[in-house]
């Protein structure tokens, strides 16, 4: 038995790196320090959902065959096709994505990332009009504000609050845990008292008055209390909504108005409406109050900005709001990235190409154009006439029509499990979990690359993806020469 | 009154029950139970007469899938419904990217109908339907 820590967790962008893994046999027994999701992946990759030999398709039936046939077939399809997609790279290392770029120019394709149906218009907002960030570390030590737009890590990413933000002991901000347990419990009281009232255990005790901002979903007093509080803005009531101080309920797309509002606010600026979005402007008055007050305020946003009417927009006005708000304090905002390593993949296809996502290499060089060359809408156009998926699911994320054409043209699968991309894949080949059974970089959401340990050794005869791909890249290097040489021979 | 559809704003996104099913595996029993769910405000399953765990169908200009309706378990949200992502979900989304490259997940008008006797597909079932393999 022998225990591994400092484990770098590789789920979600927090990139958790203090997780203490138990190896016995070969196998992970017992996992501390981690969320519901660590736990799920580090004692189930084992499992049965594991793709366990490289299939290919054969009379609509996906069939065993061995790793050569199946890394021919795959290099094959690439090499032969005019505009192939290359997507994925979220859930692997960067030194895997780094052939992927270079197999990408090698044949003439587009590569994407999973940016794309995630913080793509984050990224395009970035790009127009910069972004006032910081490390999660300088978060956890000072920020007094913490305000989650249009996401829920206790679902997402479960130990960003405890980690770096409003339940983490900083060295000049103190967790507030202990007020969310009171808080918790207070609850827990009041419903126990309610159900000995139903049961007739004890009589109904005298009705407390409720208070006026329990009433009507205003601003509590403790907005404006010393030390850390937490803000949650969102279209429905997430489980980060329920440990917040105040949460602030907004239609669905109406995340723009609020936020303009929010910054004419900041400005002094009266507003002549009584709602915006659903939230009456008195109350994002005291919203805006807090903001102005606050010694270093933090935004994390999530899909609920970038997916909404608006988009890109929605950034862009964010960016603007922290623009504005540092004239009076400190304020900093950071996009909550999703998969483990879609930061990476921004990062290494920049470094390489110039460009974070939706490269086109197809006319010899690297252009970007989103809304062209992202892979959404050359799949959505019908263009493309094979795609390699490695570690993404875009059969399960992609719109239906989308995915029509990826399932209608041949489409090669890297990845360890039987997800819903390999069902519909012609190629599969089933892959080390990267973190797990191989080694490798990543780059958590604040762009600080971090290690990711190999704890255990791989099924017999499974590569890392980026064994894989270096012998397709091989192989499809050796098959244009082949071309090359019979075209001069003819 | 009991209305036949309603009519809703549709939003998809992350559960702790999908991301730890995902992590189990997609074609993990987890998985299947946490993306074919459909969450909903109490007083919108109170008007089409349906109760937690019964089938609706959910239709949207872009396609139609049967889900589990679940009360939406915090805080009231009428006139919105929550799937988790995944393959159910992506069959009704608005695709859309408007020339930015990002679909419309979030945000599409949709119709909720009670569906007690419709069943819900399983992933292989939903994606032979829909794409053929």
């Amino acid at each position: 038995m022998v225990v591994v820590k400092s484990v770098t967790c590789p789920i979600c962008g927090s990139l958790c790196d203090d997780i203490e893994l138990t190896i016995e046999n070969n196998e992970v027994v017992k996992v501390k320090n981690g969320c519901a999701l660590c736990e799920s992946k580090f004692l189930g990759y084992k499992g049965e959902h594991r793709i366990k030999t490289p299939l290919i398709r054969k009379d609509g039936k996906l069939m065993p065959v061995s790793l050569d046939e199946a890394i021919h077939k795959a290099a094959e399809i690439l090499a032969n096709a005019n505009y192939p997609i290359l997507y994925g790279w979220s859930s692997t290392s960067c030194e895997a994505q780094r052939i992927g770029v270079e197999l990408a120019e090698e044949i003439g394709g587009v590569i994407d990332n999973t940016a794309v149906v995630c913080h793509g218009p984050s990224i395009l907002s970035v790009q127009e009009v910069g972004i006032p960030t910081c490390t999660l570390g300088q978060i956890r030590h000072r920020a007094d504000l913490i305000i989650y737009w249009g996401c829920d890590p206790w679902s997402a990413h479960p130990r960003h609050l405890e980690r770096y933000t409003a339940f983490t002991e900083g060295r000049f901000e103190k967790s507030d845990w202990k007020g969310y347990i009171q808080k918790v419990k207070a609850a827990a009281g009041k419903k126990k008292i309610e159900s000995a009232v139903r049961r007739g255990v004890v009589k109904r005790p005298k009705a407390q008055p409720m208070l006026q901002h329990e009433l009507v979903n205003a601003p509590p007093p403790t907005l404006m209390k010393e030390g850390r509080k937490l803000i949650v803005v969102d279209a429905r009531k997430s489980m980060t909504a329920e440990m917040a101080d105040y949460f602030i309920q907004v239609e669905p797309n109406k995340d723009y108005e609020v936020m303009q509002a929010i910054r004419a606010l900041i400005r002094d600026q009266e507003l002549d409406v009584d709602k915006v979005g659903g939230v009456p402007v008195e109350y994002l008055e005291e919203v805006a109050d807090a903001m102005v007050n606050c010694n270093f305020g933090v935004i994390f946003f999530g899909m609920g900005l970038t997916q909404t009417a608006g988009k890109f927009r929605n950034i862009e006005v964010a960016i603007s709001l922290i623009r504005d708000l540092n004239k009076r304090t400190k304020f900093v905002i950071m996009p909550m990235r999703g998969h483990f390593n879609v930061t990476g993949a921004n990062v290494v296809f920049t470094w390489q190409s110039g460009y974070p996502y939706g490269v086109d290499f197809s006319l010899g060089y690297p252009r970007y154009n989103p809304g062209e060359t992202t892979c959404m809408d050359i799949l959505l156009r019908g263009e493309s006439d094979a795609t390699l998926v490695i570690a993404a699911d875009p059969g399960a994320t992609f719109p239906r029509r989308a995915v029509e054409h990826m399932a209608k043209t041949p489409l090669i699968v890297i990845d360890p499990h039987m997800n819903a991309t390999a069902m519909l894949g012609d190629v599969v080949i089933p892959s080390a979990f990267v973190g797990i059974e191989s080694e490798g970089t990543a780059y958590r959401m604040d762009h600080v690359p971090l290690p990711l340990k190999k704890v255990v050794d791989p099924p017999k005869g499974l590569l890392s993806d980026e064994e894989i791909l270096r012998r397709i890249l091989e192989e499809v290097r050796a098959i244009k020469a082949k071309k090359m040489r019979e075209a001069e021979a003819a | 009154m009991v209305q036949q559809k309603l009519r809703v704003t549709l939003l998809t996104g992350r559960t702790i029950e999908q991301g730890v099913g995902k992590e189990q595996g997609k074609s993990s029993q987890e998985y299947f139970e946490a993306c074919s769910t459909v969450y909903m405000d109490e007083e919108d399953m109170k008007k089409l007469g349906i109760k937690s765990n019964t089938n609706v169908l959910v239709t949207t200009p872009h396609g139609s899938v049967v889900l589990k309706a679940v009360k939406h378990p915090r805080g009231s949200m009428p006139g919105i419904i929550y799937i988790p992502y995944g393959p159910w979900a992506n069959a009704i989304v608005n695709d859309s990217t408007t020339s930015i490259g990002m679909p419309s997940f979030k945000g599409t008008p949709a119709e909720v109908e009670p569906a007690p006797d419709k069943p819900i597909l399983s992933m292989e079932e939903l994606l032979k339907n829909l794409y053929g393999k």
